[in-house]
Order: C-alpha cells, then sequence, then structure tokens
C-alpha cells in the first residue's frame, strides 16, 4: 500500500472517531443511569424508536415502489423527477421543516383542507415527527434500492413471465427477493438518518416532551442547561447506533457492493 | 521529494481545520475575533477598530443590528458580527471556548452563569422587557386575556422554560393563576413568534418587543400590569476578548443615552 494513502486515512480515522472517544471519556459515568432513569429521557428514547421505525415502515411502503418506478419506467422528464424526489437527501433539514410547515400546517396548501375536512392538524403531534423523518429520511431508502432494481437480472422476471406469472407476482416473487439485500441496507440507511434528524422535526413537529421531543431534540435542548446530561444522552444514542450497525453488520457488509 | 510532500500538506491543512474549528462551534461568525481583511493589524489593545463578535439574546435582534450599524459609522473601521440565539444556549457556547467579545443575556440568571464560570465581569443591566400574547392577526381562537390561554382546544406556543422567554412567561401564568398546557415548546422566542405568524397556534407568549417588530404579521394582546412579568437584560465585556477596546466600546455605546433610546424605541424600557 502507498504509504501517503495510508497516512492520510490514519488521519481520517482519527478524525472520525476522536469526537466519538471524547464522549465516551468525558460521560458522566457514575450518575449515568441517575440520568437515564428520568421519565422525559425514557420517553425522549421511546418517542426516537417507534417514530424512526415508523417512518422507515412507510418509506418501504411508499418508497419501493418508487424506486421501481424510477429504476424501469421511461418517461419525459425521468432525470428531473428523479432528482426532485431525492431532493430532501441535500436539502437542509430545516428548510425541509418549513416546507412541510407550508404544505401540511394547518394553513398549508394541503394542511388548511386537512384540518377542515378531517380535523387532522399535523405540526406538534407524533404523526408529524413521522411524517418529517419519513420526508428526509426516505429518499435514503429509494436510492439504495433503485440502483439495486436497476442492476437486478431481468432474466430470471422474463423466466417467471414466460412461465405464466403475472407481473404483479412476478414482482413479489422474483424482484424483490432479488433485491432483498438492498431493502435491508436502504431501511438501515433510513432508519439511521430518521433517528438522528433534529431540524426538520423541529421545525415542522415543535418540541414537547413525551410527545414530539426526541433524542436529538432532547441532547440539544440538555446541552443548555445541563451538559453532562446531553452528554449522557448522546451516549444513549450512539450506543443505539452502534448496536444496529453491528446487529446489522453481515447483511450489511454483504450488500455492500450491489447496493 | 515531491513524493513525500503532498502527503505533509495534506496533515498540515488537516491540522488547521481541525484547530481552527476547535472550539467555535455555533457561532456564525465566519472569523475570530481578530477579524478579516486586514484589520487585525489596527486591532491593537487601546484602538476601537477591528471585528468584534457580540452574542445576544434572540429578542435584541432587531435593535442590536440598529445599533450595531450605527456603532460601525460612528467608529470607522469597526464591524460587529452578531450571534443572536437563546441566551443559554450563547452562555453555553461561550463556556465552550467560542469566540466571543459581547454578551447581552435576556436574564440575569444566564449571565450569572456566565460570571460565575470567570468569563465575564461585572455586567450592567440595560433594558427590561415584559411579555405580550402574540396571535395570528385574523386571531383564530378569539383569544383577549390570559385566561383564554388556558381554555381547552386553544393552541399555544411557548419558549421552553431554560431560556428567559419561557420562564418569564410561567411567571406570568402563575400571577395570573392560571395553568397553560403548551402544543409546542420553542428554542427561543423568534421560532414560538414563527409558529404564531404562519398561523400554526392560535397564540405564544412572547415579549412586547417582539410583538413589536414583527409588524402586520401578528396581533399583540396586551397583558395587564398586576399579572404581567419582566425580565432584565444584563451585558458585559467577555474576559477572553481579543479585542477588549472595542468590545468595552460598543457596551458603552448601549448604554449611551443614543443606544437606550433606540432599544426604548424597539419597546424595552429602562430598568
Amino acid at each position: 500500500m502507498p504509504w501517503p494513502l495510508a497516512l492520510t486515512a490514519l488521519v481520517t480515522i482519527a478524525f472520525l472517531l476522536v469526537p466519538l472517544v471524547g464522549l465516551v471519556i468525558r460521560a458522566p459515568w457514575r450518575n449515568l443511569g441517575h440520568v437515564l432513569a428520568e421519565t422525559q429521557v425514557v420517553e425522549a428514547l421511546r418517542l426516537s424508536l417507534v417514530c424512526a421505525s415508523a417512518a422507515t415502515v412507510l418509506s418501504l411502503v411508499f418508497g419501493v415502489p418508487l424506486a421501481w418506478v424510477l429504476a424501469r419506467a421511461r418517461f419525459r422528464g425521468h432525470g428531473l423527477l428523479r432528482a426532485l424526489v431525492t431532493l430532501p437527501l441535500v436539502l437542509p433539514p430545516v428548510v425541509g421543516g418549513v416546507a412541510l410547515l407550508l404544505a401540511f400546517g394547518r394553513r398549508g396548501i394541503v394542511g388548511q383542507y386537512l384540518d377542515s375536512w378531517f380535523g387532522l392538524t399535523l405540526p406538534f403531534t407524533t404523526l408529524g415527527v413521522v411524517v418529517a423523518e419519513t420526508f428526509v429520511a426516505m429518499p435514503f431508502l429509494v436510492v439504495t434500492v433503485e440502483g439495486a432494481f436497476r442492476s437486478a437480472d431481468r432474466g430470471y422476471e422474463e423466466a417467471a413471465a414466460t412461465l405464466g406469472a403475472s407481473r404483479l407476482t412476478v414482482f413479489r416473487h422474483v424482484t424483490l427477493p432479488l433485491v432483498a439485500p438492498s431493502l435491508v441496507a436502504g431501511s438501515v440507511l433510513c432508519w439511521a438518518r430518521a433517528l438522528g434528524e433534529f431540524g426538520a422535526t423541529i421545525t415542522f413537529a415543535g418540541n414537547f416532551p413525551g410527545r414530539t421531543q426526541t433524542m436529538p431534540i432532547a441532547v440539544y435542548l440538555a446541552l443548555e442547561r445541563d451538559p453532562k446530561a446531553a452528554i449522557a444522552l448522546s451516549l444513549v444514542l450512539l450506543a443505539v447506533s452502534v448496536a444496529v450497525l453491528v446487529g446489522l453488520r453481515d447483511r450489511w457488509l454483504h450488500t455492500g457492493p450491489t447496493a | 521529494m515531491p513524493r513525500t510532500a503532498k502527503p505533509l500538506v495534506a496533515l498540515v491543512a488537516v491540522g488547521a481545520l481541525l484547530t481552527g474549528c476547535g472550539g467555535s462551534s455555533g457561532a456564525n461568525s465566519p472569523s475570530g475575533t481578530s477579524g478579516s481583511s486586514g484589520s487585525s493589524s489596527a486591532t491593537s489593545s487601546t484602538a476601537v477598530a477591528g471585528t468584534i463578535n457580540v452574542f445576544a439574546a434572540a429578542s435584541l435582534q432587531k435593535a442590536f443590528t440598529t445599533l450595531g450599524s450605527q456603532f460601525e459609522r460612528k467608529n470607522p473601521g469597526t464591524k460587529v458580527v452578531f450571534n443572536f440565539g437563546p441566551s443559554s444556549g450563547l452562555a453555553e457556547q461561550i463556556s465552550q471556548g467560542a469566540p466571543a467579545d459581547v454578551f447581552a443575556s435576556a436574564s440575569t440568571k444566564t449571565m450569572d452563569q456566565v460570571v460565575t464560570s470567570g468569563d465575564a465581569a461585572s455586567p450592567t443591566d440595560f433594558v427590561t422587557n415584559t411579555m405580550e400574547i402574540a396571535v395570528p392577526p385574523d386571531n383564530p381562537a378569539g383569544i383577549t386575556s390570559v385566561a383564554d390561554l388556558a381554555k381547552k382546544g386553544v393552541k399555544v406556543a411557548l419558549c421552553q422554560t431554560d431560556v428567559p422567554c419561557g420562564a418569564t412567561a410561567l411567571t406570568v401564568f402563575q400571577n395570573a393563576k392560571v395553568h397553560v398546557t403548551p402544543v409546542t415548546e420553542e428554542i427561543d422566542v423568534k421560532a414560538t413568534l414563527g409558529k404564531v405568524s404562519l398561523g400554526e397556534v392560535d397564540a405564544g407568549v412572547v415579549y412586547v418587543t417582539d410583538v413589536r417588530a414583527a409588524g402586520t404579521s401578528v396581533k399583540g394582546i396586551e397583558i395587564p400590569s398586576d399579572v404581567n412579568a419582566s425580565t432584565t437584560y444584563p451585558i458585559a465585556t467577555l474576559t477572553s476578548s481579543k479585542n477588549k477596546a472595542t468590545a468595552k466600546a460598543f457596551v458603552d455605546y448601549v448604554l449611551s443615552p443614543d443606544g437606550l433610546a433606540a432599544l426604548t424605541a424597539s419597546g424595552f424600557s429602562k430598568p
């Protein structure tokens, strides 16, 4: 290995790991249990896990068909559509939150009808958190799965079709299993992004303990009041993230090349 | 030799990035306290020149922005860079070593924390601010009093209780003997006001100055003085300032009759 590459890689490793080491070293280990037993912390963690999982399920249900359309269908403006629906990947999350308010807020272009027809208002509700997280995280799943649909071997699908399978049957029993590793990889990415979501959530769903206060928001607020508690909370998020990555490591590594 | 030079350059660059970023997290200022565009040579310990970073409570945004440009006009060669935000968040940034020269807080409690940690000395109280109810221009929930905020179905945004506007709003509710459950506790007063002006909530409790600064985008409902509460704003130069002369000149300007006139015009009261 050329040593300049190795040396630069070492610097990169240090850059990425030193902040995490700082978190672990400065953590208030002695009263960690005390901080984490607070109801507000337990509620924030529960809310984060529930909302990130719900956002991932929604992303699978609505994102996989979109990924299939983007990968297989050919129509005018295809490239533009692809760019637009994956925009949240690069959009600052706070901008996403403002946009969501203008769309689904109480006076938003769609939200005003949700309110007057169904009495449904999304801002300041747990459902609002899920919506914000889905908006920000779904594109991660879509681009991952779209790549898999594109590179999947069409021969299997054609074989199934010649044997009389309907197009939906082919999709469910041939295409989906083919892209399963990417579905897992995309879901993990999506879930992790949703778990860490801050900007769109606090802008669209606000902050109320037990209802819309997720872990990242709790960390941010705790940093102003009690930095030690913020470090403890950060440690929990770090542990959850590591657990997920390690738990899915084998599948994750396998999916790397195909995703 | 060229083969070894490249990685070294990369290392130095990364090192510079690491040290350059240290401790300045959260600060909006594009440069350190020594200023940019060659002004650092003019920044001696006595001259009023160069750049200063002023960390100020979100509620001071409009008044201080005006004061800042007036100060720059009166003192050519100076540049005032503001970082507006929740007082408690700014205090935390200062204690983490953010490059600040002046701190103006919306509560004595937050300033006391900064003084206790040794980052500031002898602050001066310069204005006070009282609370007001802000509603969307069409007042959808028909709010007329503090008691209306406690009604069922009325959506209220408050500041979170760790920032001065949230703590002062709670005092108002205690004085009025009402119990208000907000739908959201926003990070700072501007975020609370934003939820009102967008019409996402029926009412918010913010400072008198914010209602005035918001113009026609919200409507203010006055809180009677017997239940209203106020918060006191202290200002101080910071001990870590690298441009103490300019920092002190700015504080003096805020405390001058001109400065107070601009602040009272925004709705602040004299302490």
